[in-house]
């Protein structure tokens, strides 16, 4: 058995709504979605089976990291001074090319060749693999549903389980065409396969890579959460333990994680706590057996301080990567992570890959839900995402030269056409005279509506005014009423 | 589980902030009220107005129907036309200025007047205690008939079997998912029959069904064949707006079910003229 040759990630050239077209095509990703994200949502339902405790803790963990956010420049100065006495190195990158440089820097002082990386979706958004590969440097995913999709060289489709649009089935058929092995849909010989795989490959790595679920300032303390044990091995085994992350994850002290833990894990899986919960407070100490002689810490910005910039949007970095809001979206359960393009799906991904990438590079994202605020409505950090969702579309319909310069990219879908339609609504319905003239020949010229009104009758019968208008109607109601008092 | 936590951090500012108090109702029923009936109604279900209309008179209430309003400025404000959406919402909240309750037969229209009105005119203090006055006595139409007029219901028709759908607004932002369920509960006649993913938007979401049409037209098809294999004679919801999704689906789908406003069948089913 091994592992075949990894071809990076080829980008997506399509556009959204291109990619939704194809996803809710495809019958077996839509089953295998609305599978998944039923039995995760009854799982999340049954671990908060007490709503007043919910509630509790849902507004204690926005007030956390609402805190948190609000002295951030503040913690991230006291992260980096605990981090660095207690022999961590924290580098600063303010985009994913400094990010990516600073790692390429440290794997070439140690002459490294092999990475294996811990699950991090700071790492999918830096694109690391796809860089490291470019570099020949061999970048190897030890979770299981991340190596699943890096073997059929495709992106993760959730946040929190990448292969979460694969069936036992398509993993059996992958593992016996990728690594030679008899076919089995026996989930458990499979991950066996996958594991024996990755073990050999713990051993050999001179560099592990990991993400961080929480950067406490108070003690300079990385806190990682997994249930498979790979972020253990990654973050103690090789010689070189490199952490990215983003720097809206950094928390005040232990008490404050708390709380959040135990959000993060209900709200993602239904669990009260994963099975691993990695402290990492610094390499080996002189007097101890294992762990990693290095540690370093990549902190990046790459758009967050764009949000942390506007009050509004800075809730958006109250994310705890849970992704409860994916779980529970009727968008994404049937168009898949995939279809989101760029780095962080679903809801959470419409409103912070924006900041990342810029408004004009995911132009469709904010447009590509019906507000129905459920995932507002499960978010454990009660991030507003349906209001961030509509402050983005305004940003999105801005005059280019508009003053306010909020985020990059902003006035992607600005059309003068559509303007002019919102004006001329605007003022239809805002003067009683124009809209009753409205109203009065919509009602009266009924059987002239066409019966092809665009997008609409792809999907509906073209909708017919009624003959009259509920202005008529009760006024003459109205007026009977009035007469018999 | 949560005095866990709370013992764990024991700092008062990481005490959780109080959770809101659930709407305290007046005591008696208003002798008048608004009706806001939105411009779907108006020109699409202007019937389902009517009834609400009828609903309310038969509480011994009058009710006031300002002929300049039109619609509450949420199209414009869901798609990023602030300004636009300020212009009609500005224009509307000087009709219903007097100090009794605004009925509206739909969540959605209802939320927008309680909860984004104030975001609207948030740089604006004198507009904003008008816009708190208005939304304080803003009502979506079944939590206004069962909680402020305290409603029994005859039932006087013959036995069916009916599917709810409600609206993401009225479950989500108004908090009234529950109260059409009541109300349909006083019918003896009538089982209320549940659908799959009920919870679940039926896809509409204003602009969002034009722009996004595959993905519209994907949560309605799931929406529209639950309400189907639910086995249900007729489909109710107290928001136009999801019913001219369903119905205009259903329609276009050649089947015989059909979506009626809430007002609509409590006033026929409990005497009122067809």
């Amino acid at each position: 058995m091994s592992t075949s040759v990894i071809i990076p990630t080829v980008a997506v050239e399509e556009d959204f709504r291109t990619r939704a077209h194809k996803a809710l095509g495809d019958q077996q990703l839509r089953n295998n979605f609305r599978t998944a994200m039923d039995s995760l949502m009854t799982k999340r339902a049954a671990a908060f089976s007490d709503a007043h405790e919910r509630e509790h803790l849902r507004a204690l963990g926005n007030s956390i990291k609402a805190r948190a956010l609000s002295k951030l420049p503040d913690l991230l100065e006291q992260l980096e001074q605990n981090l660095t006495r207690n022999g961590v190195t924290v580098h600063w990158a303010e985009t994913v090319d400094e990010a990516n440089g600073i790692v390429l820097s440290i794997i070439r002082a140690h002459e490294a060749r092999q990475v294996i990386k811990g699950k991090s979706m700071v790492s999918e958004e830096m694109e690391m693999n796809h860089f490291l590969e470019a570099r020949d440097i061999e970048c190897l995913e030890s979770d299981m549903g991340e190596y699943i999709v890096q073997l059929d060289h495709e992106k993760p489709s959730h946040i929190i389980m990448p292969a979460i649009h694969k069936n036992a089935g398509q993993v059996a058929s992958l593992f016996h065409d990728k690594l030679g092995v008899e076919y089995t849909k026996d989930v458990d010989q499979l991950i066996q396969i996958g594991r024996r795989v990755l073990r050999q490959k713990f051993f050999e790595a001179d560099i592990g890579v990991s993400g961080v679920n929480f950067a406490v300032a108070e003690t300079g303390t990385l806190l990682l959460v997994e249930n498979e044990g790979n972020g253990r091995m990654t973050t103690t085994v090789p010689p070189v333990h490199i952490a990215v992350t983003g720097i809206e994850k950094v928390v005040e002290n232990l008490r404050d994680v708390v709380p959040l833990l135990s959000l993060l894990t209900r709200s993602a899986l239904g669990i009260p706590i994963t099975t691993y919960v990695n402290m990492i407070s610094g390499p080996r100490k002189d007097h101890e057996l294992d762990g990693p002689q290095e540690v370093h810490l990549v902190l990046l910005d790459n758009g967050r301080s764009q949000a942390f910039a506007d009050s509004e949007l800075r809730q958006t970095l109250n994310c705890i990567r849970c992704g409860a809001c994916m779980n529970h979206c009727p968008v994404y359960t049937r168009v898949g992570g995939h279809t989101y393009g760029e780095g962080y799906p679903g809801p959470i991904g419409k409103i912070i890959t924006p900041h990342m990438v810029g408004l004009a590079k995911v132009p469709d994202h904010p447009s590509a839900s019906s507000l129905c605020g459920a995932c507002g409505e499960v978010c454990p950090v009660k991030i507003p995402i349906p209001a961030i969702l509509r402050r983005l579309r305004e940003e999105n319909v801005k005059a280019p030269d508009s003053p306010h310069q909020v985020m990059r990219g902003q006035g992607s879908k600005y059309s003068r056409k559509e303007r002019f339609i919102w004006n001329a609504w605007a003022k239809l319905n805002s003067s009683p005279t124009l809209y009753r003239l409205f109203a009065f020949f919509a009602t009266r010229l009924r059987a002239l509506t066409p019966s092809n009104v665009g997008p609409w009758t792809q999907n509906h019968s073209a909708p017919k005014p009624a003959a009259r208008s509920l202005h008529d109607m009760a006024r003459e109601h109205l007026a009977k009423q009035g007469e018999r008092r | 589980m949560s005095e866990l936590f709370y013992n764990a951090v024991p700092n008062a500012t990481r005490v959780a902030p109080p959770l809101p108090e659930p709407r305290q109702y007046p005591s008696e029923k208003p002798s008048r009220v608004y009706l806001f009936g939105t411009c779907v109604v108006d020109l699409f279900y202007p019937e389902a107005g009517m009834d609400a209309i009828h609903l309310l008179e038969r509480e011994g209430i009058r009710v006031e129907y300002p002929q300049g309003q039109s619609c509450c400025g949420q199209p414009a404000y869901t798609s990023g036309y602030t300004e636009q959406a300020r212009t009609v919402a500005r224009s509307q909240l000087a009709l219903f200025a007097g100090d009794y309750p605004v009925v509206v037969p739909s969540g959605s229209c209802a939320g927008m007047l309680r909860e984004h009105y104030a975001d609207l005119f948030k740089d604006e203090p004198q507009t904003l205690k008008q816009v708190r006055a208005l939304a304080a006595r803003t009502y979506e139409l079944a939590e206004f008939l069962l909680f402020v007029c305290k409603v029994q219901l005859k039932d006087s028709g013959e036995p069916v079997k009916v599917a709810l759908h409600t609206s993401c607004s009225a479950r989500r932002e108004m908090n009234t998912h529950l109260h059409g369920r009541e109300l349909l509960a006083q019918l003896s006649n009538v089982e209320r029959v549940n659908h799959d993913h009920e919870s679940e938007c039926c896809g509409f979401g204003g602009t969002f069904s034009v722009r996004m049409p595959d993905i519209s037209g994907a949560m309605v098809a799931d929406k529209t064949r639950a309400l189907k294999e639910s086995g249900a004679h007729k489909v109710l919801s107290a928001d136009c707006g999801c019913l001219i999704n369903i119905n205009g689906a259903l329609e276009k789908q050649k089947e015989a079910l059909r979506g009626q406003h809430l007002a609509s069948f409590l006033w026929q089913r409990t005497g009122g003229a067809k």
